[in-house]
């Protein structure tokens, strides 16, 4: 059925493309988006940062904006690839993990065009950048939080897959809630998707019936804000600022901020200055930005930004030894820092965590 | 509110649309039609009900233009596969894609909009009642509505006249013809019908379950649908049956899966163990629990060849064309 539904969303893939055809003094940047850019979460994101580098670099004149929604991971990129780098566009953004061969074999092909993977690792050619955010400093910050709030010491955690990126989540959430309270206790639901409202909002739902009061989530949907906004319990909103759906509900939500790196990526092209780069920004460098904080006493918001502002100096980073892994055994040493490659490729739990991770 | 109370509860509100576009599809396919555009019908209902909910403000108006557009939605269908007799599966599947595409279209100024929520039932005094109070008497509109239609189309299917010509046009589309019954038009209605009903669908997700629109928002619960009609070898009350363990299931892996080891400290020596056992599965397996458990559960009671091969409509997506 997954597969059935892979090969729709293939041929449903539209392409859309905004503005006139390209005149010569004009920039083409292309997008390609994993889900609907109507996601309100990841998608949405990456489309609302594209839009602003358009505005920062002179609106539709100077720069064109083409993008693909929905294309499926996989061989069905690749054409996608093939078909902008034939139609013009001279830098092209893929925004999901899944595109990394794709990305690198279509680059191997059309060695002018520039091409800027999100959240991968794989650069084969000259002509390929890989960017991707430290969310986890966000959930550390959401973690404080957690524990200074919650009156159950649970809070519930909402996951999609056990991918790196997500386990890098939750340990970060579990450090900066042990930071405040030792003992402090979180309940992982796996929804093994990343959009599925329905499923989403029934995960919030069961975590709430077994007592948690913080709700907070790695998946993309606005659901579980909604279900916790109705049970009268609070939660962190995901991706974008979910304040709508629960404007007495939300306490704080990790924005992905892409807007900035496009415009610089943009501009590097327009001025001839692109260069291959391994991008792994956080809140130094406005790539993750917190929602405001709202609905807490404001000793737990002065506590939030202390660790924000902590974390944005450049201070702390939140795996900072001592830390120790699942079964007890040490993985951090006193004041050693985790390695962006250990972090990258992270597949087990910190200390606290009572959860089985799937393999 | 009680665990067990707020458990049924969630699972209810989780069978609810699968159950509604089911039973609609049941229809089509017991008049000999089969449609793969339930997902695309529910898309439409959802963005429907949500949009006119939102605009007017009253979530029953827009659950009664759910059903509208569901059915004239499929009504697309309907000339498409009936009149001008295209291939019904691939008719079907192009509805899905249409419907994908033209309710994100439609919906793109309702991203990022909180809706209305159709509010659950309150009768003083019933509603209160304990245990059973909040589950009979204080459950939201669709749910007694998706209860109240899966009960209609068993009356009107094995107790109605009217309901055993739609099933012999489905059994035998020529004899039907034969005998005078108009078959094109009794198909309409049945396609009609199972559009209103996966609008219906579509309007408890966007009205109900959660109170949003988001492109694609159903995430393949039309296809579940489809699946359970088959697998309930086109039986109402075990489309019913399918849908609430469905749910179950559902809902039952989560709760597994929230528990943590250290909630159970205490437990008598035995259920710790099974409890143990239990949380030793992979997530990735309770996830797809579901889907095994359904398909093997509805199987075995449809083990009997004859009975199921009775119940199948033998004109099920096979063209008709009246010869004068």
């Amino acid at each position: 059925m997954k597969r059935m539904l892979l090969a729709l969303a293939a041929s449903a893939a539209v392409l859309v493309t905004a503005g006139a055809a390209s005149a010569q003094d004009k920039t083409k940047a292309c997008f390609i988006y994993v889900g609907p850019i109507g996601d309100f979460g990841w998608s949405y994101q990456h489309h609302q940062g594209a839009l602003e580098m358009q505005k920062n670099l002179g609106g539709e004149e100077k720069v064109e904006i083409s993008y693909l929604e929905s294309v499926p991971e996989g061989a069905d990129a690749e054409r996608a690839l093939e078909r902008f780098a034939r139609s013009g566009c001279q830098i092209i953004f893929t925004t999901s993990f899944g595109y990394m061969d794709a990305t690198n074999k279509v680059a191997a092909k059309f060695p002018d065009v520039k091409f800027e993977h999100a959240t991968g690792f794989k650069r084969d050619h000259p002509n390929v950048s890989t960017y991707n955010s430290r969310f986890y400093e966000g959930r550390y910050v959401q973690g404080v939080i957690a524990a200074k709030l919650s009156k159950a010491g649970v809070a519930g955690y909402i996951a999609s897959f056990p991918i790196p990126e997500v386990v890098m989540g939750i340990d970060a959430f579990v450090l900066g809630a042990q930071s405040v309270n030792p003992d402090f206790k979180v309940k992982v639901v796996w929804a093994n998707t990343w959009f599925d409202p329905g499923k989403e909002a029934d995960a919030a739902k069961v975590l709430i019936d077994q007592g948690v009061d913080i709700i907070t989530q790695h998946t993309d949907s606005t659901a579980p804000m909604q279900v916790a906004a109705e049970r009268g319990v609070k939660a962190f909103g995901q991706a974008s600022d979910m304040i709508k759906f629960g404007p007495e509900t939300q306490l704080t939500s990790i924005v992905d901020n892409w807007g900035p790196y496009y415009t610089e990526r943009v501009k590097a092209v327009m001025d001839g200055t692109w260069e291959q780069v391994d991008v792994w920004g956080g809140m130094k460098e406005g790539h993750v930005v917190m929602a405001p904080y709202t609905n807490m006493p404001d000793d737990v918001k002065a506590a939030a930004e202390a660790a924000e502002a902590k974390i944005k100096s450049g201070e702390f980073n939140p795996f900072t030894g001592p830390i120790a892994k699942q079964d007890g055994s040490e993985w951090l040493k006193s004041g050693e820092v985790a390695e962006d490659g250990v972090l990258l490729g992270l597949n087990f739990y910190v200390k606290g965590v009572d959860d089985q991770l799937p393999q | 509110m009680g665990m067990a109370e707020a458990i049924l509860l969630t699972i209810a509100t989780a069978a609810t649309p699968l159950l509604l576009a089911a039973i609609g599809e049941l229809v089509v396919e017991r008049s000999g039609v089969l449609n793969l555009g339930v997902e695309g019908m529910m898309l439409m209902g959802a963005v429907a009900g949500f949009g006119v909910a939102l605009t007017t403000g009253s979530p029953w108006l827009g659950v009664v233009a759910a059903a509208i557009v569901g059915a004239l939605f499929s009504l697309l269908f309907g000339f498409l596969a009936l009149t001008l007799v295209t291939n019904q599966v691939a008719t079907g599947l192009a509805l899905t894609l249409l419907g994908i595409g033209l309710s994100g279209m439609i919906g793109e100024a309702f991203v990022g909009e909180p809706g209305v929520k159709l509010g659950s039932l309150y009768i003083p005094g019933l509603t209160d009642l304990p245990l059973v109070g909040r589950l009979i008497f204080g459950q939201d509109p669709m749910f007694y509505i998706s209860l109240l239609l899966t009960g209609g189309v068993m009356w009107f299917l094995f107790r109605t006249r009217a309901g055993l010509t739609l099933r012999s046009v489905g059994d035998s589309h020529t004899s039907a013809h034969a005998l005078g019954i108009r078959v094109i038009a009794i198909r309409y209605l049945a396609v009609m019908f199972g559009g209103a009903c996966a609008g219906l669908a579509g309007a408890q997700l966007s009205l109900v379950y959660t109170t949003q629109w988001i492109e694609n928002m159903t995430a393949g619960r039309g296809w579940i649908a489809l699946a359970l009609v088959v697998f309930a070898s086109w039986r109402p009350w075990r489309v019913l049956a399918g849908a609430y363990l469905f749910g179950a299931i559902t809902i039952a892996q989560l709760h597994i899966q929230a528990t943590n080891l250290s909630d159970l400290a205490g437990l008598p020596g035995p259920l710790l163990w099974f409890a143990t056992l239990l949380k030793s599965i992979p997530s990735q397996f309770l996830s797809a629990l579901p889907y095994l458990a359904t398909v093997v559960v509805l199987v075995l009671i449809s083990r009997n060849r004859r009975l199921t091969m009775m119940n199948t409509p033998a004109s099920l997506g096979r063209a008709f064309v009246p010869d004068r």
